[in-house]
């Protein structure tokens, strides 16, 4: 320890084999980061948290239309990945994606004010849960056809190099999205043409009810970054300092001009795929491991044991996030639906 | 005026476009240097713009457009060629439910002003999959505007209008059209949107027409003027937004009307456009309403087969003739 400088381990794996053979190496990193930057970390993670436990409750309360997918225990992917791009840069995300925004830095009242589907909302109501967006912080929007996100990353990138910004594109999107084909577009395009692309691949084990042993017969969606002749990185995608590191040198490399990397995060989501989702087809004692790796809790355990944090300051950063995520939720209830007939503006620019 | 080709109009607007807004940029399959297009429409750019601008893809319909729609939104003029209008369906997501609802759905924050062009229709005998005419799925589909020239005037002018619009913009062009040609005049202009063309005036018949039938219709307007019956050709040149208005005060004033399109008749753009004479000029007709449009099959191979399901002058003459 430095000051107020943080030094922690991490581990990540990286393909060492070749097509016929992939291999990976596990290897160790050490991490320095101030005290401030790690408990912004945890801030982010707990803001996610508790915005989608109070997103639950208001579904049982009927306040919540249509559906909704909980980001709750993929919290450390999302603020790991984000809390390394600027402003400027630009994320698309998924059905899943409340954490996307979140990390991002949406404001938690204009997301829950869309959830609720009221004219405050980031899209006046016109898209939901599934379809946040906010341009303002580089927040391209969520699209719920699976795998359509990675071509339309793939342009913001394009996009990034042609007008000459440094900025990058990070890409959310599961492991059931590698099987469609507009992955494996992607990757090999922005390969080819070397843009500034980050594909983020949150693999939580189950497409829909459909586990992933079931319908591919590679471990690691990593591996088929070596097809396209970029990096693909496995990081435990529940420790956010791990998720952090990789996602720093693949933002890093994107930035300078060398290309895309693959990112591959293993994690679990907490609840089922959707609200009426109870998860059945996932053993108990799956769901149990995952949960004893709950990201919060293990990273809330790392910052007390190297004293990074201490227990009276992460029980205030909680009751900050907490009294947050409340104002956004009376905002959203206090909002007023948009008028019917607002449905007929905006097909058209 | 000089004359041009179709296909020469359509690489001027490009050239114009490209030459006054640095962020319109082309990409496509074999669009660059080393073809110029399958059907050499952009021939010659790469040279002037180089590679980056007029930009050679993997063949990847999805990702092609995809790419598209993710650059329009950060601020580019993406217009994206696919080869074929039948492989348009292999990058069906992107158009229909990414560019065409994307501001939509995030509440008006995106603009997507993006241009997919590609030619349609039938008449060189490649069969099922190079020769449909699919322009009623994009008219389908809020969101899009789709454009549908007829001749290197309107090619010219609406292309420029297109990219240089706020929408994403579906833009239909037919493969029998490219080598036609016609009078272009030599300042600047653009065509709006949402303006249709009488392509002739006449009392007895209105016509409406699209694409490459505008000139069938013409062709039969006047082996009929021999006949004494006077048609009047309308081609609406975009069909999303369509020029209602000019349409239905065409039927108003002659009685009569006859649709001529190339795509399938079943749930066509002739069906659009039959319903809304029967909306709004009912008690104005004197006859039924006839479509003249391919029958409802997959685009045959052997020519007298081709031949057969296209519609032709013969077509379109016995149609008049039953309602006038």
């Amino acid at each position: 320890m430095h000051g107020n400088q943080s030094q922690i381990n991490i581990e990540a794996s990286k393909l060492i084999g070749n097509e016929s053979k992939p291999q990976r190496m596990r290897r160790q990193l050490t991490l320095r980061l101030t005290n401030e930057k790690l408990s912004e970390l945890y801030r982010r993670m707990l803001e996610i948290r508790l915005f989608e436990e109070k997103v639950f409750e208001l579904y049982g309360q009927n306040l919540v239309p249509g559906t909704i997918h909980l980001y709750a225990g993929e919290e450390a992917v999302a603020v790991g990945v984000c809390s390394n791009l600027r402003k400027d840069d630009y994320i698309t995300s998924t059905h899943r994606g409340h954490g996307h925004c979140i990390a991002k830095g949406a404001e938690l009242k204009r997301i829950m004010a869309e959830i609720l589907g009221k004219k405050t909302g980031y899209c006046k109501g016109k898209g939901g849960s599934m379809h946040i967006a906010d341009f303002n912080v580089g927040m391209l929007g969520a699209t719920a056809v699976v795998g359509a996100g990675l071509p339309i990353a793939v342009g913001a990138g394009l996009s990034a190099k042609l007008r000459k910004t440094d900025n990058v594109v990070a890409c959310f999107f599961g492991e059931g999205a590698s099987n469609q084909g507009t992955f494996h577009e992607s990757l090999n395009m922005a390969s080819a043409w070397t843009l500034p692309v980050i594909f983020v691949c949150e693999n939580n084990l189950y497409a829909m009810g459909t586990c992933q042993s079931r319908i591919m017969s590679i471990r690691n969606v990593a591996d088929r970054a070596m097809a396209y002749g970029i990096p693909g990185m496995v990081v435990d995608g529940n420790d956010v300092l791990a998720v952090y590191e990789i996602a720093r040198t693949a933002v890093e490399r994107a930035r300078s001009g060398s290309g895309p990397t693959l990112v591959e995060c293993k994690t679990y989501r907490h609840k089922g795929h959707s609200r009426v989702d109870p998860g059945k087809y996932r053993p108990k004692e799956e769901v149990e491991e995952w949960l004893a790796k709950d990201p919060i809790k293990r990273y809330e355990a790392k910052l007390l044991e190297t004293h990074a944090l201490t227990e009276a300051e992460a029980r205030q950063i909680e009751n900050e996030v907490a009294a947050e995520v409340e104002e956004a939720v009376k905002f959203a209830i206090k909002s007023q639906f948009p008028a019917p007939e607002e449905a007929l503006d905006d097909v058209y620019a | 005026m000089r004359k041009i080709t179709y296909r020469e109009a359509l690489r001027e607007a490009l050239r114009e476009e490209m030459r006054r807004d640095a962020n319109v940029f082309l990409l496509g399959e074999d669009i660059g240097r080393y073809w110029g297009g399958a059907f050499k429409v952009t021939d010659g750019l790469a040279e002037e713009f180089g590679d980056e601008r007029v930009r050679d893809t993997p063949i990847s319909e999805s990702a092609i457009v995809g790419t598209a729609v993710g650059a329009a939104i950060t601020g580019m003029r993406p217009v994206a060629e696919i080869m074929f209008g039948d492989l348009t369906a292999l990058a069906m997501d992107q158009i229909a439910n990414q560019a065409a609802k994307i501001r939509y759905m995030f509440g008006g924050q995106a603009t997507c002003p993006l241009v997919v062009r590609t030619p349609f229709g039938a008449g060189v005998n490649i069969a099922s999959h190079h020769s449909q005419s699919l322009e009623a799925w994009f008219m389908h589909v809020p969101g899009l505007q789709v454009a549908v020239p007829s001749t290197p005037y309107d090619a010219k002018g609406l292309l420029k209008t297109a990219i240089r619009g706020d929408n994403p913009v579906f833009f239909c062009e037919h493969k029998l059209l490219y080598p036609i040609e016609g009078e272009i005049p030599e300042n600047e202009y653009v065509v709006p949107f949402g303006m249709a063309d009488v392509k002739r005036q006449g009392s007895d018949v209105t016509v409406v027409a699209t694409l490459y039938m505008v000139h069938k219709a013409l062709n039969a307007a006047g082996m009929l003027e021999s006949e004494g019956i006077s048609v009047e050709v309308i081609d609406p040149r975009t069909l999303t937004p369509l020029d209602r208005k000019s349409i239905v005060s065409s039927v108003k004033k002659t009685g009569r009307l006859v649709i001529v399109t190339e795509d399938c008749k079943t749930a066509g753009v002739s069906a659009e456009i039959a319903a809304l004479a029967a909306e709004e000029a009912l008690d104005y007709l004197d006859a039924p309403i006839k479509r003249v449009a391919a029958a409802d099959t997959p685009i045959p191979f052997s020519p007298p087969l081709e031949q057969f399901v296209i519609p032709n002058e013969k077509a379109i003459i016995k149609a008049v003739k039953e309602v006038v």
